[in-house]
């Protein structure tokens, strides 16, 4: 071990020298036939996990694709390779500012990826406007899009906001109520964390509004690994509608708990995780009915195709929520860069006012936010598919009452 | 010549961000911000060997002062405020822990900056309703990075100030042997909370300080318990109970990991084991203090 | 819903003792305070769910290969890397600092190297899953079998130590290193095994916790506080008082979820935890 240390530490001076030299010289030049293109996403640390399965795949695979059709197409038909300069942010926001601004003004690269998470794009927002970048701000939950859309020009918001999911959910609720399926009494938990309380702050007023009664409200820190507690006082709650405004590990620790404890209500509802690819396995193959946050429309090809892309290239689908939005930010950038070329201001102006051919359908964006998002969706024969917003073509119809685990 | 060199590096610091681009202030503002919180850290922890990792409980607490009082109170204020609360949480802190040595100090510290988060988040939630606030002040990088390096020297030169002071020699006697340093006469209490408070204080500010480049703040991001580790092992790969040892330690070792993060990024946590592993194993006095015994090694030979 | 509580708690309760049982051998009988301690029960958990998934072995026979893996790991990481700290130390406080940044270390090399070979996503298995009814209380199979494993490990361990020659040994480094080779203890031998014991108990925790929880890579440090806070709340070294306080933080849980507020659940722990440092640092059932 001493010796080895010894190596290591050894191994480290040099690092420290070579860190010293590079700072010096500069870091990636962009040669003048490729286009450079950056991002600081977390590879370690607590967002590691989420920027793994949104975020990460998606930019290597559109990477991928378009350089194996030649590179990216410029507005005088020409093409050229997309070249990748990529840092780790260490889901620490003082690493990812100052990764952000090295993008910028060091290797000067031509377009930069936002990162992945709510409080780090909000992070580098003010950066991508002093430098005029375009942020297309996908794994981004918040209800003061707008205001930041304001504030930063050229920011892009595609994920809504936390009253949007909330009103979704609570449309679906009605109809089913007012159907006769399920009572008017709701058990909802949330995360005491920025998005749980985004999202629980816009259910209160929507529940209430549509008669709802919430007979269980309660909120859990982050980190809970227990839920026995929460789900048997949800379970007593004579509610017919569970509702959870969770985290992957919340929303995986409380389907299990739920089995275990044969809790079935009419309505299982969880957030972030319930759409991820893993989720069957996580549930036993007792998926079946179970409603979470986001949703595709699963019998579109474009979808399928996407899926299939994103199987071969990462070895597993992707998640039905943010994944299939990101990859679509990713390819209007790519239609937008066709259309006006690398330059900022066009770029953004581009983005803002054009339609684009995506993934998800033909995308407009409003006030520089997607509006059309499907906000909840259901597992259905194995795949997670969107049923609400209910009158937007490709929607599914909910079922109600979810069969029993 | 040699009590100018302090003094002419500090200009030399002052006016870099006139020389370099924006990343390269940033990477400033970083390596001057880990020799301020390695340092502070130092001032306590250096001779008393009490091994804190509260770090992040304060400089999460400054930053969150200004995220919440930035937009009512002007932020010179603000900065007045968030010291003075570190002060309290430190007196606080300081004062329930004195009893507490060794092994339980550590693990004390580490709690400590759990619950804190954990307090916020709760109350944030349940009473005020809002989790995640904002920055939105008009303080540029090159101010975050003036304003840190100012405190980055007043901390060197508190260090510099107590180590000639009697408070540095009960301090190093405290670390040598508490029962001695009672029987001494020093009063071990005064001098070890005296210390604490005044370390805690800088971490607090350091943390209100750099809290503008943020923009976003909530607890999980702020209190992100790396920054306690990171400031422990600077500090002691320099060595911490030297004036510079800290400084020394936290410059190539911040360096050392953005190299990383550009090079390896997949292996951050590994090489951030290892060197932990080496310093204990190789330099368990420091770098400054491993140059010395060469030095002195080498001398031998040559006589 | 008392018994619910009751019930709810006392199954959380065993999962929170078997998690901390290894760590109180570790600092007890080695004097290492193991601060890399959650990361291996999540390498123990990581290995378990490959096993599974694999080659198709069903987790209570995993166990059985894990546990004496985890002893081997942890025989071979005392003699590498543990014993030249403490003989470097000698009589002097100095072990205790030098072990807390050593495993810190530790922590952060196997948390990396999970990341690497594992990656960043969340793992989970489906494993006995259906629930059990107790006293008109659902509860899943599988975190009963880990309260019975606890019960098993905790009380042969308790009988081990106190009713064996090999007990005695252990106890005696434990008490009093320093007289232990006066009687002819080989204290590094001891103080080896104890740690290694301690790993494998890590490695059967954490093989319990992942048939019936999620988690992910950097997970490890969580494992860490809650085994940290139920071993300073029973008294270091004290495996009786480790199970007592482990089942005691798994009612309050239990109870602050159920009566108070469950936003107030970890905030409790940690009060309790800083409370029980501050006025009985030797844990609530250690000798004064």
């Amino acid at each position: 071990m001493n010796n080895f240390s010894r190596r290591a530490a050894l191994r480290s001076f040099a690092l420290v020298s070579t860190a010293a030299s590079m700072l010096l010289t500069g870091g990636v030049f962009a040669a003048d036939d490729t286009v450079t293109i950056g991002y600081a996403i977390a590879r370690t640390g607590a967002n590691a996990t989420g920027a793994g399965i949104t975020t990460i795949p998606n930019y290597e695979l559109w990477v991928k694709t378009v350089n194996e059709a030649g590179g990216l197409a410029m507005p005088d038909g020409s093409k050229r390779m997309i070249e990748v300069v990529e840092y780790d942010n260490r889901s620490s926001n003082e690493d990812l500012v100052r990764a952000i601004e090295r993008l910028a003004s060091q290797d000067k690269v031509d377009l930069i990826l936002p990162p992945w998470g709510t409080g780090t794009n909000l992070a580098v927002a003010p950066l991508f406007a002093k430098y005029g970048y375009p942020q297309l701000a996908v794994t981004a939950v918040t209800d003061k899009a707008p205001e930041f859309a304001a504030r930063w020009d050229r920011s892009f918001w595609m994920l809504g906001g936390g009253h949007d999911y909330a009103t979704g959910l609570v449309d679906v609720l009605a109809a089913a109520r007012d159907a006769g399926t399920i009572n008017g009494k709701v058990a909802v938990v949330s995360v005491a964390d920025g998005f749980g309380i985004d999202l629980i702050k816009g259910a209160r007023p929507a529940f209430e509004e549509a008669g709802f009664e919430l007979v269980y409200d309660e909120s859990y820190p982050l980190g809970t690994s227990d839920f026995a507690a929460i789900m048997s006082e949800a379970q007593a709650s004579g509610a017919d509608s569970f509702v959870a405004f969770s985290y992957p590990p919340g929303s995986f620790g409380m389907t299990k708990t739920a089995q275990a404890m044969g809790y079935n209500p009419a309505v299982f509802y969880i957030s972030v995780g319930g759409a991820f690819p893993i989720y069957p396995g996580i549930a036993g193959g007792k998926a079946e009915g179970v409603m979470a946050i986001g949703g595709v429309d699963a019998s579109s090809d474009a979808i399928k195709g996407y899926f299939a892309a994103h199987t071969a290239a990462a070895g597993n689908p992707p998640d039905s929520w943010a994944s299939a939005i990101t990859y679509a930010s990713l390819e209007m950038l790519e239609q937008a860069v066709a259309r006006v070329g690398l330059d900022h201001a066009a770029l953004a102006g581009e983005l803002s006012t054009g339609t684009f051919e995506t993934v998800i359908g033909a995308v407009k964006l409003e006030d520089n936010q997607l509006r059309d998002l499907w906000t909840v969706g259901q597992w259905q024969d194995g795949s997670f598919r969107a049923v609400s917003p209910a009158d937007r073509a490709g929607a599914s119809d909910p079922i109600i009452p979810k069969p029993e685990w | 010549m040699r009590r100018y060199l302090p003094i002419v590096g500090f200009l030399v610091f002052a006016a870099a961000p006139f020389a370099v681009s924006d990343y390269g202030l940033g990477l400033l503002i970083g390596a001057v911000t880990y020799v301020t919180l390695a340092s502070a850290w130092a001032l306590f922890s250096g001779h008393t060997r009490y091994i804190s990792l509260a770090t992040v409980a304060f400089y999460g607490t400054g930053a969150y002062v200004v995220a919440v009082l930035n937009e009512t109170l002007p932020y010179g204020l603000v900065l007045i405020i968030a010291a003075l609360i570190g002060a309290l949480m430190a007196l606080l802190v300081g004062l329930s822990t004195l009893r507490l040595a060794g092994v339980y100090f550590v693990i004390f510290t580490f709690g400590l900056a759990e619950l804190v988060r954990q307090l916020i988040t709760w109350y944030e939630v349940n009473v005020t309703g809002t989790l995640g606030r904002y920055i939105f002040l008009d303080v540029t990088a090159r101010e975050i990075y003036w304003q840190m390096l100012a405190l980055a020297a007043v901390t060197i030169g508190l260090t510099a100030f107590i180590h000639r002071h009697r408070l540095g020699l009960a301090l190093r006697v405290i670390g040598d042997d508490e029962v001695v340093a009672a029987h001494a006469g020093i009063p071990l209490a005064r001098t070890k909370l005296l210390a604490f408070v005044a370390s805690a204080t800088i971490l607090t500010l350091a943390g209100a300080i750099a809290s503008p480049r943020w923009v976003y703040v909530e607890p999980a991001i702020v209190f992100n318990s790396t920054v306690s580790f990171l400031t422990v092992i600077m500090a002691l790969l320099g060595g911490a109970n030297r004036l510079w040892g800290p400084a020394l330690g936290a410059v190539p070792l911040f360096f050392a990991f953005e190299y990383l993060s550009v090079n390896l990024p997949n292996t951050y946590p590994i090489v951030l084991g290892l060197l932990f592993i080496a310093v204990v194993f190789v330099l368990p006095d420091g770098v400054l203090a491993g140059i010395e015994k060469l030095r002195a090694r080498w001398k031998r030979g040559a006589a | 819903m008392l018994t619910t509580t009751l019930i709810l708690g006392l199954v959380l309760g065993g999962t929170y003792a078997l998690l901390a049982l290894g760590l109180t051998l570790q600092y007890g009988i080695s004097r290492i305070m193991n601060l890399a301690y959650g990361e291996m029960t999540l390498a123990a958990a990581f290995v378990l769910v490959a096993l599974f998934q694999g080659l198709g072995l069903p987790p209570l026979i995993g166990l059985l290969v894990i546990a004496p893996a985890g002893y081997a790991v942890g025989w071979m990481l005392y003699a590498v890397m543990m014993r030249p700290l403490v003989a470097r130390a000698g009589t002097s406080g100095r072990l205790e600092v030098d072990s807390i940044l050593a495993t810190f270390g530790l922590l952060f090399l196997i948390q990396g190297l999970l990341l690497l070979v594992f990656g960043a996503n969340f793992t989970s298995i489906s494993y006995l899953t259906h629930g059990v009814n107790i006293l008109g209380v659902p509860v899943a199979l599988n975190r009963l079998i880990a309260f019975g494993i606890c019960l098993v490990a905790g009380g042969a361990l308790v009988i081990a130590l106190t009713r064996t020659r090999w007990g005695l040994a252990l106890r005696a480094v434990a008490q009093t290193p320093n007289s232990a080779p006066l009687v002819g203890i080989d204290v590094n031998r001891v103080a080896r095994q104890g740690f290694a014991l301690g790993t494998a108990l890590a490695a059967v925790g954490g093989a319990s916790i992942a048939t019936y929880q999620t988690f992910s890579a950097t997970d490890g440090v969580i494992f860490t506080m809650k085994a940290l806070v139920i071993v300073i709340m029973g008294g270091v070294g004290n495996v009786a008082g480790a199970l007592i306080a482990g089942l005691a933080l798994g009612l309050i849980e239990t109870f602050v979820a159920t009566a108070i507020d469950p936003g107030l659940t970890l905030a409790a722990t940690f009060t309790i935890f800083l409370a029980v440092l501050l006025w009985r640092p030797q844990g609530l059932f250690g000798r004064g």
